[in-house]
């Protein structure tokens, strides 16, 4: 099954993005400290999306698509845009750098990448997708 | 999401309930603005109602701490969930910023 859910650029939506992948991470067992690590690196994605590559304009959407793959969630992120960047191959800083420098930008996409346990990004044309992939928690199921 | 501000004694209170996310982060930063340009020293930061924080709630907080050691302001937090702790362990800062349970202990570690 593949649940999917297609919101416009605006940054209000994402607490409608966080609720559905609430909601389908509800029909497994898993804890609510698990379930909201995901639901934040889903929200962490579309927010950077959203405002650096779409530039919160409402005419444009993201779709986010969540299945359950070999005992694993995969989250894909679906939009068009000219002007996006390769989240799988961005270095994220330190964050004492992060501090030290008095930014507050780049923090995001630092959680990302600590939560999941791998990113690809695939750009066809205009069309890009960016899947997370998590394990199941262990003593997790549906 | 909303953010109350109170002073309690030496202590200027950021009070916020809701989802501190993309959309609501700006509010807790003018709170904090509020309280570096009036001279608070002493900043708890109540986190009982706070539901839900992503990378600008917590951005926020991060890009005052070189100008807290500077300024010699002091922050904490306290009242947090076991989910909103949860992202602040994933980035190690709670090591870096001082988190209590109660508004008491908060404030105890300020004096």
């Amino acid at each position: 099954m593949i649940y999917s859910i297609e919101v416009p650029c605006k940054k209000n939506n994402l607490k409608k993005v966080r609720q559905f992948v609430e909601r389908v991470l509800l029909g497994y067992l898993i804890s609510p400290v698990e379930a909201n690590m995901m639901v934040l690196a889903v929200d962490e994605l579309c927010a950077n999306l959203m405002i650096h590559s779409h530039s919160c304009n409402p005419d444009n959407s993201i779709e986010v698509r969540i299945q359950n793959q070999n005992n694993r969630f995969v989250f894909e992120i679906h939009d068009d845009a000219d002007d996006t960047f390769n989240v799988a191959e961005y270095q994220t800083p330190d964050m004492q750098e992060v501090i030290k420098n008095r930014q507050s930008g780049g923090i995001g996409l630092i959680l990302v990448k600590k939560i999941m346990d791998d990113i690809q990004f695939e750009r066809d044309g205009t069309h890009n997708i960016c899947r997370l992939y998590k394990h199941f928690p262990p003593n997790s199921a549906n | 999401m909303e953010v109350t501000v109170s002073q309690e004694e030496q202590y200027y209170i950021i009070a916020v309930d809701g989802d501190l996310d993309a959309s609501s982060s700006i509010m807790m930063d003018n709170a904090l603005e509020e309280a570096f340009q009036n001279d608070n020293k002493y900043i708890l930061i109540d986190c009982q109602k706070l539901h839900y924080i992503s990378s600008p709630g917590i951005g926020v907080l991060t890009s005052r701490l070189d100008e807290c050691e500077e300024t010699g302001t002091q922050i904490a937090l306290f009242g947090m969930s076991e989910k909103v702790l949860n992202v602040f362990q994933i980035l190690g800062l709670d090591r870096l910023i001082p988190i209590k349970v109660t508004k008491e202990e908060a404030k105890n570690h300020l004096d």
